[in-house]
């Protein structure tokens, strides 16, 4: 296996660390300079850049939260002017507006190289055909995967997601080894292959590179089961990069941050105090890299374990275990990122009145299925069939433009939602993540 | 004339309707007229009762959502064409729409009654009288 970087990949662990230190200083000191909003920020707290004189300095500095990102639409955390924007990625925010993801053409060299070195982890190399069947747009998938591809030197098809015949066939005729989707198309795609007959086994597939969504180690053995192929873990996150944060090797134990790249700290969600490694604790991110966006100390909100041991594959970087779950109520449904308050604005904003909702998440064959139950009030019932069907309709119809997902909605009786405490409960989550 | 009609939402599983319709048994209260238009999930049940007062709040004890409608309720002969000639052509003519409308015959022979909801009430009282 040939690392793409390894004097990065298999730098001693002092040597990266005073790497670290470097890049942070001088990124912070960016962020003050160049950013109203952090400036604001660390003279709110009484630091400045110069305070940073250890990695342990960090924990001086301010956290930044999807909620900044939503007060300060679109362009607020950008360090660069936006002539020097080439390219600008959004993704789901807790409200209406979306958290707006800005590129200079460094840090689209940036982005490229660390997924070329992330793909090079995963297993592809030069050689491969890789399709490529994450969403391309604003979301960091398509792209992200792409550039990367493109920069090992694959051979890549930008299929994006969806017509999944025509996937099968490509594959098939020409050739594909390496597929990049999210686990639950990787799914849809045996599926669909069983049904169409096709024995993925016997075609060139050999590797998939699956991120984007929470997904367990039994459906990574079903995964690769039924496409007779190795599928890897890769993590990453708009607000910081998209995809290509950090990403397992072939010995599957643990995503490895690349932290050259990245500051990666664990903190207790309650105490926001860093928590020993091998200790469950929320991912909190700086970048020490991207100009165009830089941020420090991002709540991801994504429960993680930190391994520092040495791989077996050589790489001194430390490994993160899958994201164990979430310390706030955005649910992944299909790919996309999905808050509760966003459906309450939605209902909010068609009734008029807030009514009592719940969200029920299942998976059914493979595709996340998103129902939403609405309690008929008083306020709201009408006794004509028409008026009640456009009530759904209006909500269906704002949902999905709000969303960006189809999400199915159901009227229901008052009583119908249990409450405990007074408060009901607004997620049901029926998949077994 | 004009009438009070009742109309509740029911959701559309199995025990639902008993629910529904044991309070309002308990309380005495007869049911003179019922319809139930349906969808997937739910259906409208309407019901033109003895008390509405006091089917609204029984209802509304058992966690219904119920709420009281003006409708129209006209006597037709129970004969072939009652209902074409005394209310749906003299409404069709004045261009007045039909939302719903349940018909059912009464005890003394030969009279049958219809409930309907109208876009235009008022127009529609004028067209048909007072009923």
């Amino acid at each position: 296996m040939t690392m793409w970087e390894p004097q990065y990949e298999k730098m001693p662990r002092n040597e990266l660390e005073k790497l670290q230190l470097e890049r942070l200083q001088h990124k912070v000191t960016t962020a003050y300079e160049k950013v109203p909003f952090y400036r604001a920020k660390f003279q709110e707290m009484g630091v400045s850049p110069k305070d940073i004189k250890s990695l342990d300095d960090v924990k001086r500095l301010p956290f930044t939260s999807k909620a900044d990102f939503r007060d300060n639409y679109p362009f607020g955390m950008m360090a660069v002017p936006l002539s020097d924007v080439v390219r600008v990625h959004a993704s789901s925010g807790t409200t209406g507006k979306p958290i707006v993801a800005p590129y200079n053409a460094n840090d689209i060299g940036t982005w490229a190289n660390l997924m070329a070195r992330t793909l090079a982890t995963a297993g592809v190399h030069a050689g491969d055909i890789m399709q490529n069947a994450y969403g391309y747009g604003l979301f960091t998938g398509g792209l992200g995967f792409h550039y990367g591809g493109e920069r090992l030197g694959a051979t890549v098809i930008p299929v994006a997601t969806g017509n999944t015949k025509r996937q099968i066939m490509l594959i098939q005729d020409l050739g594909t080894t390496v597929l990049t989707c999210t686990p639950s198309y990787a799914l849809i795609v045996a599926e669909t292959a069983r049904d169409m007959g096709v024995d993925l086994s016997a075609t060139q597939l050999r590797l998939a590179v699956c991120g984007a969504e929470p997904w367990t180690e039994k459906m990574r053995a079903e995964i690769e089961a039924n496409l007779g192929i190795i599928a890897i873990d890769i993590y990453g996150l708009t607000e910081i990069l998209g995809p290509g944060v950090s990403c397992e090797c072939p010995r599957k134990n643990g995503m490895h941050i690349w932290e050259d790249h990245f500051l990666a700290e664990v903190l207790d969600p309650a105490t926001e105090q860093p928590v020993p490694y091998g200790q469950r604790g929320e991912l909190v991110l700086t970048t020490l890299t991207k100009e165009a966006l830089p941020v420090v100390r991002f709540k991801t909100h994504d429960i993680v374990t930190l391994h520092p041991e040495v791989c077996e594959c050589g790489r001194t970087m430390v490994r993160m275990s899958k994201v164990h779950g979430r310390t706030d109520d955005m649910l992944i449904v299909r790919g996309v990122n999905v808050f509760p308050t966003q459906i309450e604005s939605v209902l909010l904003s068609v009734e008029g009145v807030e009514p009592h909702y719940q969200i029920i998440v299942d998976r059914e064959r493979h595709m996340d299925d998103l129902e939403i139950w609405v309690e008929v009030s008083e306020a709201v019932f009408s006794d004509e069939m028409r008026s009640l069907e456009e009530l759904e309709r209006r909500v269906r119809a704002e949902m999905d433009s709000i969303l960006g997902i189809a999400a199915r909605v159901k009227l229901v009786e008052p009583r119908t939602i249990a409450r405990t405490e007074g408060k009901a409960k607004r997620v049901v989550d029926r998949r077994e993540l | 004339m004009r009438i009070k009609q009742v109309s509740v939402f029911v959701g559309n599983e199995p025990g639902r309707l008993v629910d529904m319709l044991k309070p309002l048994a308990d309380g005495q209260i007869d049911i003179q007229a019922l319809s139930v238009a349906d969808s997937t999930d739910f259906g409208i049940v309407r019901m033109v009762v003895s008390d509405t007062q006091s089917a609204v709040k029984a209802l509304h004890d058992a966690q219904f959502t119920a709420r009281v409608n003006e409708v129209l309720a006209y006597d037709m002969p129970n004969v072939p064409g009652g209902l074409l000639t005394t209310v749906v052509e003299p409404l069709a003519k004045a261009g007045v729409n039909l939302e719903y409308f349940y018909a059912f015959t009464e005890s003394e022979a030969g009279k049958a009654k219809v409930v309907l909801k109208v876009s235009d009430i008022d127009r529609a009282e004028k067209v048909l009288g007072p009923g």
